[in-house]
């Protein structure tokens, strides 16, 4: 295949640090939505999206979030393309501070970090045939027309679509699978280093969601591409992550290698949300729900962990302290749970 | 299973909808029976048909668009042949009904006790007092917490969870033979489904009412489901026992399905996935929908529709690769 324009260089010119350097850290990222009410638009109260998250992204590795609605995941990856505006928090690019001085502009972050979201009709422009959506950026950004189209045809082959067969076509002529591809195509065009997945394939067929993911594996091996991807699917981020964040109430309560986050969950949530994932076995059908009640509303979150209200192993200290993100032996493998820390008083925690 | 009527029969059941430009075949030539008592899952993809199916059941699609030909009997009733008013009596009270929305099956401008008490007096004929009693009984049968308080809420003052909960207690008040499920946990959280799901199971089995749940998560399909109708492209490919379905699936979409949903496979090789996109259901090919999606089909995949075999007790599959046993 011609794929001049999109094999990837040995050395990338914009790798700055070196393969150990990781592509993205963020600290203490946090956004709060205020709530207005009354005739003055006054604040009433504050719904706590994402409250003070920090983790890191390794060159070359996917980090799958998962967690449930309300939780905070999406609001993340609208933080991280600076979609919305972090109320505080630290967010480094390849070694570079995003938006401050001496470091890169959100502009230059942006050619680099692209995003696919989950509904593929609404991302795509309805007038505008799928090829010219593809170059759009490309355009935009002064390549030449012809250029840029012939690149959108090249990476319409990429995506596993007939460029001679669909790129002339609208939206509207294609079915959801073959709307996203066009939106994965879209974001390759920029030729990013990382690409941020929103539940990208959560609206599609399960037939036709393996037909993606492959896809997804496939395009990051051949490009070197770094990947964020956020789902609710357990299943599937299991399969495609390499390391994995569990967030609950705008907040990580575990990050880990995805085979030892599945294998031996740390958090009681973690556990939890693994054990409601129905068995594809009708002779193991769980017989009582792990945890009762839903999420609770993350406009006044519970004190201390925010997960103690529906935990069964929640004391007194749990509700009086927030617990930290910690280690419990594998520097790795992080949870944040009074469990996991012999001097926390909890009267199950760890003895070393 | 000699002396046992069954309580729902469809046979040869097609829904075509009809336009000026097109005709879209949603549903052509669905075929069940279904025991009373007994958990019915119509596993497929959108656009399959399994939801216009569930709503042709009860008559609830617009009847100028939607012609509907076939055979439809529940409780011993032709519900094809039904007036006006033999539908109202029917829809609530034999068969009921609960969504994938549930703030789109409520009133959000009544508290939701005055929506369950209003069907109970409206259908039961009892006072409203009585009705708010029946409600509260319902609220405790679904398990809502602090139900009394629960009552006075509006739609959108409960949690997802809850407002489930609360539609499940809404169609479940005039005690229905026949619940249709209509991917009532797809919006659901992860936690909260399987407290859905568990709930849904047990009223089953103390109310000993039949229940079709249409699903596209094999998953949920084997957590709640007795038997399981595979549908594709508007028709009904293979059907049997949810444990024979789901360990030997004979017909190539549902092994397909199986092989292609996420759950533990090796990271580090592709999924198998089923090739292609499901048909354009205004120009279905002749012959098995399946077929130019599928890696075993031959010549004679595309003369006609397969008839059913069955290759096992029990078990009905529409492919003409799956071979008869020659039991007498």
């Amino acid at each position: 295949m011609a794929m001049t324009s999109f094999a990837v260089e040995e050395n990338d010119g914009r790798d700055r640090g070196g393969p150990r350097q990781p592509l993205l850290t963020v600290q203490g990222l946090k956004k709060h939505f205020p709530i207005r009410g009354g005739i003055f638009g006054r604040v009433s109260a504050r719904v706590r999206a994402v409250d003070g998250i920090s983790f890191a992204v390794r060159k070359g590795e996917t980090l799958g979030i998962v967690g449930e609605s309300g939780c905070g995941k999406s609001t993340v990856a609208r933080l991280l393309m600076r979609l919305i505006m972090p109320d505080a928090g630290e967010q480094i690019f390849d070694g570079d501070a995003v938006g401050e001085r001496g470091g890169i502009s959100v502009a230059e972050m942006r050619r680099q970090v692209q995003m696919v979201f989950q509904d593929s009709a609404s991302s795509l422009n309805p007038r505008m045939p799928v090829q010219n959506s593809i170059a759009f950026g490309p355009i935009a950004l002064g390549t030449r027309q012809a250029e840029a189209i012939g690149m959108a045809r090249e990476l319409l082959v990429k995506v596993g679509l007939n460029p001679a067969l669909f790129g002339g076509r609208y939206p509207h002529e294609l079915s959801g699978g073959q709307k996203q591809r066009i939106n994965i195509a879209r974001a390759l065009a920029m030729k990013p280093r990382m690409i941020i997945l929103d539940e990208a394939v959560s609206a599609l067929d399960k037939s036709v969601e393996a037909q993606v993911l492959n896809l997804l594996q496939a395009l990051k091996r051949d490009l070197n591409l770094t990947y964020i991807f956020i789902s609710h699917d357990l299943g599937v981020v299991r399969w495609i992550s390499d390391r994995v964040m569990v967030m609950y109430l705008g907040e990580v309560v575990e990050i880990g290698p995805a085979d030892a986050l599945y294998a031996s969950p740390r958090h009681p949530y973690t556990r939890a949300l693994l054990a409601s994932r129905p068995a594809l076995d009708p002779d193991q059908r769980r017989e009582e729900a792990p945890v009762s009640g839903d999420p609770p509303n993350p406009i006044n979150p519970p004190a201390g962990c925010r997960f103690h209200t529906r935990c069964p192993h929640a004391e007194a200290v749990c509700s009086a302290r927030a617990p930290m993100l910690s280690a419990g032996g594998d520097d790795a493998h992080l949870a944040a749970c009074h469990m996991q820390d012999p001097s926390s008083g909890h009267s199950q925690a760890l003895r070393h | 299973m000699s002396a046992a009527q069954p309580l729902v029969e469809v046979e040869d059941l097609s829904v075509n909808f009809v336009t000026r430009e097109s005709n879209v075949r949603a549903v052509n030539g669905v075929s069940f029976t279904m025991m009373p008592g007994e958990v019915m899952c119509m596993l497929g993809e959108s656009g399959s048909g399994k939801s216009v199916t569930m709503r042709a059941l009860m008559r609830l699609l617009p009847p100028k668009r939607a012609v509907i030909t076939g055979k439809i009997h529940i409780a011993g009733q032709d519900v094809l042949a039904m007036d006006d008013k033999a539908l109202r009596a029917m829809r609530g009270a034999t068969v009921s009904m609960i969504f994938q929305e549930p703030m789109t099956a409520f009133d959000p401008v009544v508290r939701v006790g005055d929506q369950i008490s209003e069907v109970v007096a409206l259908h039961r004929g009892v006072s409203r007092r009585e009705g708010r009693r029946r409600a509260l009984d319902l609220f405790e049968l679904v398990r809502i917490p602090s139900a009394e308080r629960r009552l006075d809420a509006y739609p959108h003052e409960l949690s997802g969870g809850l407002r489930q909960r609360a539609m499940i207690a809404l169609a479940l008040s005039c005690e229905p033979k026949l619940l249709l499920a209509d991917e009532p946990t797809t919006a659901l959280d992860a936690t909260v489904q399987i407290q859905v799901l568990i709930l849904l199971r047990r009223l089953q089995q103390e109310l000993g009412m039949s229940v079709i749940f249409v699903t596209h998560d094999l998953g949920v399909a084997a957590e709640i489901a007795d038997r399981v109708a595979v549908m594709y492209a508007g028709r009904v490919v293979e059907t049997g026992p949810v444990r024979d379905l789901l360990r030997n699936p004979q017909h190539p979409y549902t092994a397909g399905l199986l092989a292609s949903t996420v759950h533990d496979q090796p990271r580090d090789q592709d999924l198998k996935t089923i090739p292609g996109t499901p048909p354009d259901m205004r120009r279905l090919p002749p012959g098995c929908s399946f077929a130019p999606r599928c890696a075993r089909a031959i010549a004679d995949c595309n003369l006609a529709m397969p008839p059913p075999v069955s290759p096992e007790p029990g078990r009905i599959v529409r492919c003409i690769r799956v071979s008869q046993p020659e039991f007498a």
